[in-house]
């Protein structure tokens, strides 16, 4: 299991290492953002570089590893980043227009105002 | 040269980790509905991260059809959740 580590090219071990390194930095400042952010209108918007860029690096340091160990080109992880950057603009389209649904029918917002609103505040 | 590629593993898997925590958090305090939405969704993707880096480590291809699976029960769940947010029922 691991003699399979050994057998990519140093070059390739380093590329893939970088392109770790740079997902998971960005995957954390995705989640940091989640937790930190002050509105939800704001918050949604961190995942959306986790998701993109940071799952991104990860699938290609993936592609890189797996091609590297069967010496060939190994793409399947491309069905997942396809997959994947079909479906999270749906679903954050989604959550969102239930969140803008939900405040207008709370009264948090004044819908015949379209323009110069603060954010809905949160209790 | 495989040391630093397991150190950059770990690296990736714990930054993941950390970034689950945060969403788990925002999972129990989240002051709205579409908060804990947003979290787990997030959750499910950074547990389809996990999958793939734990394919990485043990060099093994059936970490990727349990990525697949996850990223795919992530994306359904998140919309019927959704869904629900809106209208009150899912299938209509």
């Amino acid at each position: 299991m691991i003699a399979a580590i050994e057998t990519i090219p140093d070059w390739l071990a380093i590329l893939v290492a970088i392109f770790l390194c740079c997902g998971g930095l960005i995957v954390f400042i995705g989640g940091l953002g989640l937790l930190r952010l002050p509105n939800f209108y704001q918050r949604i918007h961190a995942p959306a570089i986790a998701i993109t860029l940071g799952a991104g690096s990860i699938l290609i340091a993936s592609m890189l590893y797996f091609s590297g160990v069967e010496s060939r080109p190994v793409i399947h992880e491309l069905l997942i980043t396809v997959f994947v950057f079909l479906t999270a603009p749906i679903t954050s389209m989604l959550i969102m227009r239930a969140a803008v649904y939900r405040d207008l029918q709370a009264g948090k917002v004044d819908y015949t105002k379209p323009r110069g609103q603060r954010f809905p505040t949160e209790e | 040269m495989s040391s630093v590629l397991l150190f950059a593993i770990s690296f990736a898997q714990i930054c993941v980790l950390l970034a689950m925590l945060f969403c788990t958090i925002r999972l129990v305090l989240g002051p709205s509905a579409q908060d804990r939405i947003l979290a787990l969704d997030t959750l499910w993707m950074c547990a389809m991260l996990q999958a793939l880096m734990m394919g990485l480590r043990f060099s093994n291809d059936i970490y990727f059809e349990l990525a697949l699976l996850v990223a795919l029960t992530g994306f359904v769940s998140s919309i019927a959740l959704a869904k629900f947010l809106m209208r009150g029922e899912i299938i209509e």
